[in-house]
């Protein structure tokens, strides 16, 4: 017969589930409304989402209780608050990019309003926890959310793509499975600071066991942050979304992606085993490399993305083998300036977006759709061009700096191969960038319409584009107290 | 005068940022008057300077993002002042020659930040934001190929964009390295220029780093072999591009070398004193060869460029004071002759749309005022005595003489070769009988064109004459920086070289 359990509510330390409860409630909400009243518009459940993030913001902002809670799963340190602030305000962003001035199908269902507010619930769980189980609970709502979410934008497209991640995803989970299993065999718990306490009182032995989790995790996890070999499903999956689902798509999960790895790799790599540091840095290489000279040979303007966030992915990677506190630090302020600006990017795919194929039997955005486009809508050709330079490194713009600061981590800790890999990837990387502001600023336009361009374009998506172009601009003014929070966060928690 | 080295660096990117309210009818005059303005504000700063004073003047010092050390600081030098004023000057001479008509508000506006990025990169003290400005100025330079060039231009600016980006790429780590250095000497973060300069580094990571600064600096320049891409950009661009190219944006790889390269490093520089002296003296006499070879009246002074170029490395690494005020003051001068060189070919361009020898002949007899202007400035070029040209020449190799007396003969039949392929290019298209009909009716030089050109007539004449206000300034600085490099030496060889070289008499 069981023992009773007898826990004091205070030390349950609820108030740690605050922030998810806050959107779970929402999201419910939500759904309720739509089953009392019918034909809402869609401009009602965007803001109303908003507002529960934002909500939710204030929520993660405000909590100064204990870091642990909720029978010790939860673990609300520094990472994982920065980690959420990250993850609400790309959402924050994200979800008023559904008012684009023509209509489509998902954003006037109450659902995908609640499905997206359950997806951001499980990225919260994913890195406020450090519990394997519960990480992986947060991984697969999220996910399932993310699927449901990419089918509805209702194209054939976009089933093609949620099938391709939901069967990619399935394998993933399972790996992710077979390594916590192969942990709690090895170490007996599931939570990752006790594996650690007891892998480093064994000294990593078994080392088969130790290498065979790690080897799982990395493929589970490789999946979500789309490392080099399992980042095939990338291009497609970003090609049949929505252009700001894609966007959204390379920020918010890989971020919540780092964090776990964050959490789980570090200890590996500090654990002295030197092949397990070698396993990680191929997995960077490769992941930096391939995926920019696969963008180089791109025609379609969202796929190239998709390969360059996929590369981005790897420098982060880069970041989590450095391991230093710099490097983490590095991590979250490359992905925060990162945000902006793709997002920025992506926004403009959807702001330039034309219900027909009108440039390219397969793509929707070839490059040769925005030829001569200065000639056309000037300011919309400048902020593109300014994205694309600060996506490719360029000072001083926003990623610029990110790029700067985990270079500097690299060479501080004498990773100097590594931060010149990096740099020369970013030399590969400029010319692809490139391509697209040669297309729009050195060769004539197609066509002189300026309003198959604008077809989409509407107030909301504008504010949002302009305000991300100004954080891309003017990024060196506020990196300085970016930096200070990142960094007091990031020691608090023992990074 | 507080802040006047920010006042120079961004009034023109105000100034190109308020342009797009100008209407395009003025945008020409606009660009004028900003350029115009711009080089008064470095005039002011010339009679500002204090000539007695070799360190860095109208220091400007602020945080900027204190925990990696970053700061914005400008200050201003002996080297540095002269290059400041050549572009403020060289920029308003190209406006003011200025003959395209299509899109040109367009084209002013990035020519005006185009001058924001050069300036930039000459007066800041911080080395991230020199990197910043550095990789900016390639931005507007794209534009202005790859818009207005000629048929192949898109090939051409992706070249300069790639070879040069790539380039520097590399400078990035060893900046970052510098830091990690600094912060592990001294525990303090800074990516300030003067503070680097205090820094001894180890022989080994000198090498090393030194590299890394070296191959952004050679590309820039551009050194054999990096140098592929310069003729095919100058071919390609349009001709404000190539005057602001080879009058302004090559003198940022040089400049680097003087900056950068010899004070941070002197035991590598020393070091690697004769393979970069014999690469110089390949440019002087490889880019001779084959300047005499171009059929294209444009490619033989972009081929000269290189040629005169090469004669600036050497005398920077004289790593003497002669040497070194030699070749900054040959960097001035090649800014005025090319930059003239380049807008002549223009103004023959824009009259006959080609710009082969092998299409002219006898233009003297039809243009006589151009055929006056080019001769000038192409003697200038060859480096005739009492020239602008003879001066940075003649000291580049007078102080190059002191390491090496066979090397500095080599580098100087490159002004031989220099004669022979100038003299050529003027008896093929300004001598003999107008052979082309189309030749005969050409106008000579206009009311605009005289207005650009007789500035840099005068120039190379008076300081041909007289250089010595110029070189007094430039030499004080100089000295300043070849006595810090000596202290710093690691290697007592490096010091005991830098003293030989320094004195009369010399190392043989």
């Amino acid at each position: 017969m069981l023992e009773p359990i007898s826990i004091s509510m205070a030390s349950l330390n609820l108030p740690a589930l605050l922030p998810m409860a806050i959107l779970v409630v929402g999201a419910l909400g939500v759904i309720c409304i739509d089953l009392m009243a019918k034909g809402l518009n869609r401009s009602f459940y965007t803001m109303i989402t908003v507002l529960f993030i934002l909500l939710d913001l204030g929520a993660v902002i405000g909590y100064n209780g204990s870091i642990r809670g909720f029978f010790d799963v939860m673990l609300v340190d520094g990472i994982a608050r920065i980690a959420q602030v990250i993850i609400l305000v790309a959402s924050a962003f994200f979800v008023p990019l559904s008012l684009s001035h023509r209509h489509f199908k998902e954003f006037k269902m109450a659902e995908y309003y609640a499905l997206f507010m359950f997806m951001i619930v499980g990225f919260q769980f994913m890195v406020a926890s450090d519990n394997l189980i519960l990480i992986f609970l947060g991984l697969e709502t999220s996910s399932l959310a993310l699927y449901t979410l990419i089918a509805l934008h209702n194209r054939a497209k976009a089933f093609e793509a949620a099938i391709k991640y939901f069967t990619m995803g399935a394998l993933a989970a399972g790996f992710y499975t077979l390594s916590a299993l192969i942990f709690y065999a090895l170490t007996g718990s599931v939570e990752i600071h006790q594996i650690e306490q007891v892998l480093i009182e064994r000294d990593f032995e078994p080392l088969v066991g130790v290498l065979a989790g790690t080897v799982f995790m990395i493929g589970a996890l490789g999946f979500k942050l789309s490392l080099v070999p399992s980042h095939t499903w990338t291009p497609d999956v970003y090609e049949g979304s929505s252009a700001p689902l894609a966007g959204y798509m390379s920020i918010v999960p890989k971020i919540a992606g780092f964090v776990v790895a964050m959490r789980l790799f570090e200890m590996l790599v500090l654990s002295g085993v030197v092949w397990l540091e070698y396993i990680l840095y191929g997995v960077v290489v490769l992941t930096m490399t391939l995926a920019n000279i696969t963008a180089l040979v791109q025609e379609d303007v969202k796929r190239m993305l998709a390969f360059s966030s996929i590369s981005h992915a790897g420098s982060m990677m880069a970041a989590i083998l450095i391991g230093t506190t710099q490097a983490n630090s590095a991590l979250f302020l490359y992905w925060t300036l990162f945000m902006f600006t793709n997002l920025g990017a992506f926004a403009m795919l959807w702001i330039v977006r034309h219900q027909k194929n009108l440039w390219d039997e397969r793509y929707q955005h070839p490059f040769t759709k925005f030829s001569g486009m200065v000639k056309i809508m000037p300011i919309t050709a400048t902020i593109m061009g300014v994205f694309m330079f600060a996506l490719a490194g360029m000072p001083p713009f926003s990623v610029f700096w990110g790029k700067l600061y985990l270079i500097s981590a690299a060479v501080n800790s004498q990773f100097i191969w590594l931060a010149i890999i990096i740099v020369l990837n970013s030399a590969i990387a400029v010319y692809y960038y490139m391509k697209l502001v040669i297309y729009m600023f050195l060769k004539d336009p197609v066509s002189n319409d300026a309003g198959i361009y604008a077809t989409n374009a509407s107030t909301p998506l504008k504010v949002i584009v302009g305000f991300a172009a100004m954080m891309t601009l003017f990024a060196v003014l506020f990196v300085e107290p970016l930096l200070n929070v990142i960094t007091k966060y990031v020691i608090a928690s023992g990074f | 005068m507080d802040h006047i080295l920010s006042l120079i660096v961004f009034f023109p990117a105000v100034a190109g940022l308020l342009g797009f309210m100008v209407n395009k009818d003025s945008a020409r005059a606009y660009g004028i008057s900003v350029s115009a303005i711009e080089f008064l504000l470095c005039l002011v700063l010339w009679i500002g300077f204090d000539g007695s004073n070799a360190g860095y003047q109208f220091v400007e010092y602020s945080p900027l993002i204190p925990s990696i050390g970053m700061s914005y600081y400008l200050g201003v030098d002996g080297i540095s002042l002269f290059l400041a004023l050549l572009t403020s000057f060289i920029t308003m001479i190209a406006l003011i020659s200025l003959s395209i008509e299509k899109d040109v508000k367009n084209l002013i506006i990035s020519v005006l930040f185009l001058e924001m990025t050069m300036v930039g990169v000459f007066l800041i003290l911080d080395v991230i934001l020199f990197y910043a400005f550095w990789e900016l100025s390639l931005v507007p330079m794209l534009y202005i190929i790859g818009a207005w060039g000629s048929a192949q231009r898109l090939y051409a600016a992706v070249k300069f964009f790639l070879y040069t980006f790539a380039g520097s790429v590399l400078m990035l780590v060893g900046i970052l390295y510098m830091a990690f250095l600094y912060h592990d000497a001294t525990g303090v973060w800074s990516f300030a220029l003067p503070d680097w300069y205090l820094l001894q580094i180890p022989f080994d990571t000198q090498l090393w780093l030194f590299g890394a600064f070296f191959l952004a600096f050679a590309i820039k320049v551009p050194m054999f072999p990096f140098h592929t891409w310069l003729p095919y950009a100058h071919g390609q661009a349009p001709t404000i591009g190539s005057i602001i190219l080879a009058a302004v944006l090559l003198k940022m790889g040089s400049y680097g070398f003087v900056r950068f390269s010899l004070p941070l490093f002197p035991d590598a520089a020393v070091y690697f004193l004769y393979p970069i002296a014999i690469i110089a003296i390949i440019m002087v006499i490889y880019a001779a060869m084959v300047a005499y070879a171009q059929e294209d009246m444009k490619q033989v002074i972009a081929y000269s460029s290189i040629s005169h170029m090469g004669i600036v490395v050497l005398g920077t690494f004289a790593m003497n004071a002669e040497g070194i005020t030699g070749s900054i003051f040959l960097m001035l001068s090649h800014g005025i002759v090319s930059g003239a060189l380049f807008m002549l070919v223009g103004v023959i361009y824009d009259r006959r749309h080609t710009k082969l020898m092998k299409d002219f002949g006898g233009l003297a007899s039809v243009m006589p005022g151009f055929a006056t202007v080019y001769g000038i400035m192409l003697m200038a070029s060859v480096g005739l005595p009492l020239s602008i040209g003879f001066v940075g020449e003649f000291l580049s190799l007078a102080g190059f003489y002191k390491v090496s007396w066979i090397m500095t003969l080599l580098a100087g039949t490159g002004i031989i070769l220099g004669a022979i392929y100038m003299l050529t290019l003027y008896k093929k298209s300004f001598f003999g009988e107008v052979t082309h009909e189309e030749n005969k009716g050409l106008k000579d030089l206009n009311g605009k064109e005289l207005t650009a050109l007789v500035p840099l007539v005068a120039l190379v004449v008076i300081l041909g004459v007289y250089p010595k206000p110029i070189l007094t300034t430039i030499d004080m600085s100089v000295k300043k920086m070849l006595v810090l490099m000596e202290k710093k030496a690691i290697d007592p060889n490096t010091s005991k070289f830098i003293i030989n070289v320094n004195s009369i008499g010399g190392t043989k």
